[in-house]
């Protein structure tokens, strides 16, 4: 195709992703680089008959001035990247020079919000994503020994967990769950505790968390598994039987590494999709005690007082900075194919 | 798959059906149970006293004479708006579909028949923006928005989903125009087509399997968004999930649960129907990109 035709046929969806998700980037990145504005603040002096009062209140219309003026905030150059909320800088080098014990240390660091977010989404995606693939894989390979007949229901009800948004998959499980659902209250029954409930414990609530994305995630794997599963050879499999090898040792040594790079792009998509962890959180209502990087995100962007944009984009910057650390071997690995390829 | 030689142990038979039931119990049960539930009073379905009471729906006989109540869905569907949100559900995922199908066609035909390198680098660019977390994208929104006095309304959402679906559903059709033959449309050209005329009368009436795969999940995609429309959209535009979000009240004993219940049946059995009858396409475009390795 000439470039020119090219460019016609492609300019559409490339402006439409230019403006909406390269531009956003970019804008992410400046404002990353501001803070919003601190409130003027005036003196005002009260006299009553016992004498004169000087208080410090807040001047609401200069606030307001600044604001339309300035309505991106007041240059931070990388102030917010290292506040308390973001890398903070001070307050481990503090911690480092006060605590004793290095475990008292890492006790402290994991207290600081950035870093808690940050712990809870790569343990989320540590658990979940070859959790994921396992359970996947072993669905597939179990739904490929049924007669074919009955495999069109049980695919359609394998995949129900996909196919609802994570908000609505994660309230439906919170409503079991919870102290007053079905699940809940029978633990309670079985363990004999009535005050046993999610909230009540951190690593509850975060085992809860990484259940829900296994159950979310797995219909993902299985469809694509089963759909490698359909393109493995007979023969070679056959001749296995001949030579007597075990059902583990086909699977091993046959199915594995046929469908070995299907494998890889499941890890990677679901990898990627796990980062971002964030509407289950909101559906358990476990913010008290989870907490992941998009949620910071949102959560700095629905503040009630002032929206903070400069701390949402600096998180948002932070995260981007680790997808690019995820994707970084699978885009090596391409270009060194492509590189070859010429 | 059957293996011809094999032969498969009865224990093994079991063992594997054994597995299976309890997988679809674990996939499925959740939501048979919701929309048990939805049809009972809250005092039934997050029962304080007895988890029993939402099956013999204790409470739901004495408050409303029956064993099943529709209350939680005309009280959500008329006070509690739902008919709005799903009015806009509606208007956001018709414009969302056509708009994406229209440009990704286009731009997917392009990037499978050109030979040039750049092909390559941009589909490479559309798998880093695939990756992106959309709250990202929409922190670099917020702002611009605000100054430009388009937040809050439906246009802008539905532009900006158009978007963020761009390179899935690039990647997407690609895979499937790679496989319709070269040959079909450069025959087309020596006969005086255009390449608009070769795409628009050659190609695409061979593409609608994928077209509609395409359209399926770009759906999902804008029927299920949470994080765009719930940080981009007014509370009166508001689409189904972000509702769904704000009937839950700050804290379970605030707000109106049981809205939310009858709101997850509402919004979900529509999407269920859809995929049992276009099961095969979904299963067809999830595996698309990915078995060709």
């Amino acid at each position: 195709m000439p470039n020119k035709t090219f460019f016609w046929f492609f300019l559409p969806t490339g402006l439409a992703m230019i403006l909406f998700i390269g531009l956003p980037i970019i804008s992410t990145g400046i404002q990353s680089f501001y803070a919003q504005h601190d409130q003027v603040v005036k003196e005002v002096k009260k006299c009553d008959p016992f004498g004169c009062t000087v208080s410090i209140v807040v001047d609401n219309e200069e606030t307001s001035k600044i604001r339309e003026a300035k309505p991106l905030g007041k240059f931070n150059g990388f102030g917010t990247y290292t506040d308390r909320n973001h890398l903070a800088v001070e307050e481990i080098k503090k911690f480092w020079n006060e605590t004793e014990s290095f475990g008292a240390f890492v006790d402290q660091v994991t207290n600081l919000p950035f870093y808690k977010a940050l712990i809870f989404t790569l343990t989320y995606c540590l658990f979940v994503t070859p959790n994921v693939l396992l359970l996947g894989f072993i669905i597939a390979l179990s739904l490929n020994a049924v007669a074919r007949k009955i495999r069109g229901p049980l695919i359609f009800g394998t995949i129900l967990p996909m196919i609802v948004t994570p908000l609505v998959g994660s309230l439906v499980l919170f409503w079991m769950i919870d102290s007053q659902g079905i699940i809940g209250a029978n633990i309670q029954n079985l363990m004999n505790d009535p005050y046993l409930s999610l909230k009540s414990s951190k690593t509850l609530t975060w085992i809860t968390i990484i259940i829900y994305g296994i159950w979310h995630h797995s219909p993902f794997a299985f469809v694509v598994f089963y759909a490698a599963l359909q393109t493995v050879p007979q023969e070679p499999i056959e001749a296995a039987i001949i030579d007597g090898a075990s059902r583990i040792q086909r699977i091993k040594h046959i199915v594995l590494p046929h469908i070995y790079p299907v494998v890889t792009f499941v890890a990677l998509i679901s990898l990627m999709d796990n980062f971002r962890v964030f509407e289950p959180i909101i559906g358990f209502s476990a913010e008290g005690s989870a907490q992941s990087l998009s949620w910071l995100i949102y959560d700095n962007l629905v503040n009630e007082e002032v929206i903070l944009f400069g701390s949402a984009a600096a998180t948002s910057m932070m995260t981007i900075i680790g997808i690019a650390i995820l994707l970084a071997p699978v885009l090596i690995r391409t270009w060194k194919e492509f590189k070859t390829a010429r | 798959m059957d293996y011809g030689l094999d032969t498969k142990s009865t224990r093994l038979k079991t063992f594997n059906t054994i597995f299976i039931i309890t997988w679809l119990l674990i996939a499925c049960f959740p939501f048979i149970w919701t929309f048990w539930g939805s049809f009972k009073v809250r005092a039934d379905f997050f029962s304080r006293s007895d988890w029993w009471y939402a099956i013999s729906a204790f409470n739901t006989l004495i408050e409303t004479g029956g064993q099943f109540t529709t209350n939680a869905y005309t009280q959500a569907w008329t006070e509690g708006e739902f008919w709005k949100a799903s009015k806009n559900t509606i208007i956001v995922t018709v414009f969302v579909v056509s708009i994406s199908l229209f440009l990704g066609t286009l731009g997917a035909y392009a990037l499978s028949r050109s030979t040039e390198k750049y092909a390559f680098w941009i589909l490479m660019a559309a798998l880093i923006f695939r990756a992106m977390p959309h709250i990202t994208l929409v922190s670099g929104y917020l702002f611009p928005f605000f100054e430009l006095q388009i937040w809050g309304i439906l246009p802008t959402t539905i532009v900006v989903l158009v978007a963020i679906n761009q390179p899935f559903t690039l990647w997407l059709l690609y895979s499937f125009f790679k496989t319709v033959p070269k040959e079909l449309d450069e025959s087309a050209l020596i006969d005086g087509c255009s390449y608009f005329q070769a795409f628009r009368h050659i190609i695409m009436p061979v593409m609608w399997p994928g077209v509609i795969t395409a359209g399926l999940f770009s759906l999902m995609l804008a029927y299920n968004d949470f994080t765009v429309t719930a940080l981009l959209l007014n509370q009166e535009n508001h689409t189904m999930v972000p509702k769904i979000q704000s009937y839950l009240g700050t804290n379970q004993h605030e707000g109106n649960l049981m809205w939310a219940v009858s709101a997850v049946v509402s919004a979900t059995a529509p999407l269920f129907m859809l995929v049992m009858f276009f099961q095969r396409q979904v299963i067809s475009g999830l595996t698309a990109g990915a078995v060709k390795g």
